[in-house]
């Protein structure tokens, strides 16, 4: 049995059913990692040991019935590695926490694990989440299961990867400025930004806290429902976790969405727009209309903002977060002649060209002088696109469009020129600056068979009907191939 | 928007960075490229909007103030570069 072509709900079911068990479902991920992973290098450490006695209480557990009422029981999963697991390294794919072994859990997975998942490792990332292509980890680059000489898109590209190429069942990434769904859309997977404050944020490494978000990569939009159940909620040691109750995700898809209205942005469809990824596109808006919806065109008028307002307003906030690396309480640190030539040789040698060009930014638009004309400029401006979204949604249901303005490049191709790589950027970033959810999900592939993406928009809190039109989408577009030949 | 080498290393210190002579080039273009992009948010007239912090109109989280249950010493020590007791060490700050 081919176990990764299934579907998180599949498995749940034959697992439920007592078709197989989780001990095998595991190995047989295992299996497939050991022989896959050394060309797709999705993982920066596996954790099989674990995972199969994971999946032995996980069969304990479903012999006893607890199955029905823990939904991910005995599921194999991914996690990104910037997600603190008690106990097991996690690296944000930097040298600074090569060797850093969390003494606690993340909210997210003591979630994940009460409803019985089984972590199959820790999936690699540009390093602190800081790029579009998982180039920048530390360690090695993960490759597109669709065309090994491709990037996977960053900085979930471990988890993207590894959900494509079948080596997990599901997985969880973190999306500061698109950093879930580009991934998702250049390996064809579905990925979901949800709300700011949706899902805690406790024991997710800190990139800019008030864009940073964790969210699921799947299969299909049902198991992200699946997942975002079990992750989202207030959290009393997130004090940005919204109150909000968490709706059954899940029950919501087939609501009936006839009627409703989607909108175009005029500025996601101009100049830089990959050809293909534009008819992919306009493709996927005649299946909405074939759905009984209305499309029409909106106007975000201060998107080409964007990308200038997040490249102040994120490294600052990077910045100040990453100035906790110094050397003395966890990590690397490397001896020098005082205290402050410790900090300097520690955290030059600990990160990379790509961290350290952004703390140089952050640190530079905070400093006295420049911060009302950086930061609290591109704050501004940040209010100027929050409300370009609320003006869009009093006319319309859904914001749709690309994910991203081309189709996964060549590993190598942008790293020298860090303007062009954040320029990928372009379509996702005003999601985080205004808070609201988005979610990525194939849509078409290019002529050389590279998957396409297309990302839906909703206002906060909006996730059941996103995820509901996501579902239809899917299931009228019934696209193939479903995975990569490897 | 230009950036001149002497402030990149000023802004390295403060960021308790330091590079080479040829990062040190590298980066004063890159970045000079990034903040003349950035510029563009100048052809904007921000003079009465306000600027957005959070993505959520969330204030002032309460909690009671109890005690719970903390992480014990030796977990928050078990990471650190040099320790003595329960005690992280540093390198001799007074002289």
């Amino acid at each position: 049995m081919q176990w990764h072509r299934l579907s998180l709900n599949e498995l749940r079911e034959k697992l439920l059913a007592g078709e197989v068990s989780s001990k095998a479902l595991t190995e047989y991920f295992l299996e497939r990692i050991s022989k896959l992973d050394p060309q797709i290098r999705a993982y920066i450490t596996l954790t099989g040991e674990e995972a199969l006695k994971q999946a032995q209480a996980a069969d304990e557990a479903l012999e006893r019935g607890e199955g029905e009422k823990r939904p991910l029981l005995g599921l194999p999963l991914a996690i990104k590695d910037n997600i603190c697991t008690d106990g097991v390294r996690t690296t944000c794919a930097s040298k600074i926490l090569e060797n850093f072994v969390p003494p606690y859990e993340a909210t997210v997975i003591e979630r994940l694990r009460d409803a019985g998942a089984v972590f199959l490792g820790k999936t690699n990332l540009d390093e602190f989440a800081m790029g579009s292509s998982t180039e920048n980890s530390a360690f090695f680059p993960t490759h597109n299961p669709w065309d090994l000489s491709r990037v996977p898109g960053g900085s979930s590209g471990g988890s993207a990867a590894a959900v494509a190429a079948g080596l997990c069942a599901g997985a969880l990434g973190s999306d500061t400025g698109g950093s879930i769904r580009q991934p998702a859309s250049f390996c064809g997977v579905v990925g979901l930004k949800p709300t700011y404050g949706r899902v805690s944020r406790y024991g997710l490494v800190a990139f800019a806290s008030s864009l940073d978000q964790i969210g699921p990569l799947t299969k299909t939009v049902a198991d992200t429902a699946l997942l975002l159940r079990v992750i989202a909620g207030p959290d009393p040691r997130d004090s940005t976790c919204a109150p909000e109750e968490v709706p059954d995700y899940l029950a919501a898809l087939e609501r009936d969405l006839k009627g409703l209205k989607v909108g175009l942005p005029k500025e996601y469809m101009g100049e830089g727009l990959d050809p293909e990824v534009r008819q992919a596109v306009e493709k996927a808006l005649e299946v909405f209309e074939k759905m009984g919806l209305e499309v029409r065109e909106v106007s975000l008028p201060h998107a080409p903002y964007a990308i200038a307002a997040y490249y102040i307003i994120a490294p600052a906030e990077a910045s100040s977060n990453l100035a906790r690396y110094d050397g003395v309480k966890y990590g690397l640190r490397v001896e020098g002649k005082d205290l402050i030539d410790m900090y300097k040789k520690t955290r030059s040698q600990g990160f990379g060209p790509e961290v350290k060009r952004r703390i140089m930014i952050g640190t530079y638009a905070l400093s006295a002088g420049y911060y009302d004309a950086y930061y609290k400029k591109a704050s501004q401006v940040r209010t100027l696109i929050a409300e370009d979204f609320s003006k869009a949604f009093e006319e319309v249901d859904f914001v749709v469009g690309p994910v991203a303005p081309s189709p996964a490049f060549k590993i190598g191709e942008r790293i020298d020129d860090p303007l062009q790589m954040y320029l990928s950027d372009i379509y996702t970033i005003s999601v985080n600056l205004a808070g609201i959810v988005g979610l990525s999900l194939p849509c078409g592939f290019s002529q050389e068979g590279l998957p396409i993406g297309l990302q839906i928009m909703g206002p906060h809190f909006s996730e059941p009907q996103v995820l509901a039109l996501g579902h239809q989408f899917e299931k009228t577009l019934d696209l193939k191939p479903k995975e990569p030949e490897l | 928007m230009s950036i001149t080498k002497e402030e990149v290393l000023h802004v390295a210190h403060l960021a308790r960075l330091e590079f080479s002579e040829e990062e040190v080039t590298r980066f004063t273009e890159q970045l000079a490229d990034i903040l003349s992009y950035v510029a563009k948010l100048n052809e904007l007239d921000t003079s009465h909007v306000e600027p957005t912090y959070h993505a959520l109109k969330l204030t002032n989280v309460f909690r009671e103030d109890e005690v719970k249950e903390s992480l014990p010493p030796e977990k928050a020590l078990q990471n650190a570069p040099e320790r003595e007791d329960n005690f992280f060490v540093v390198p001799k700050v007074i002289k």
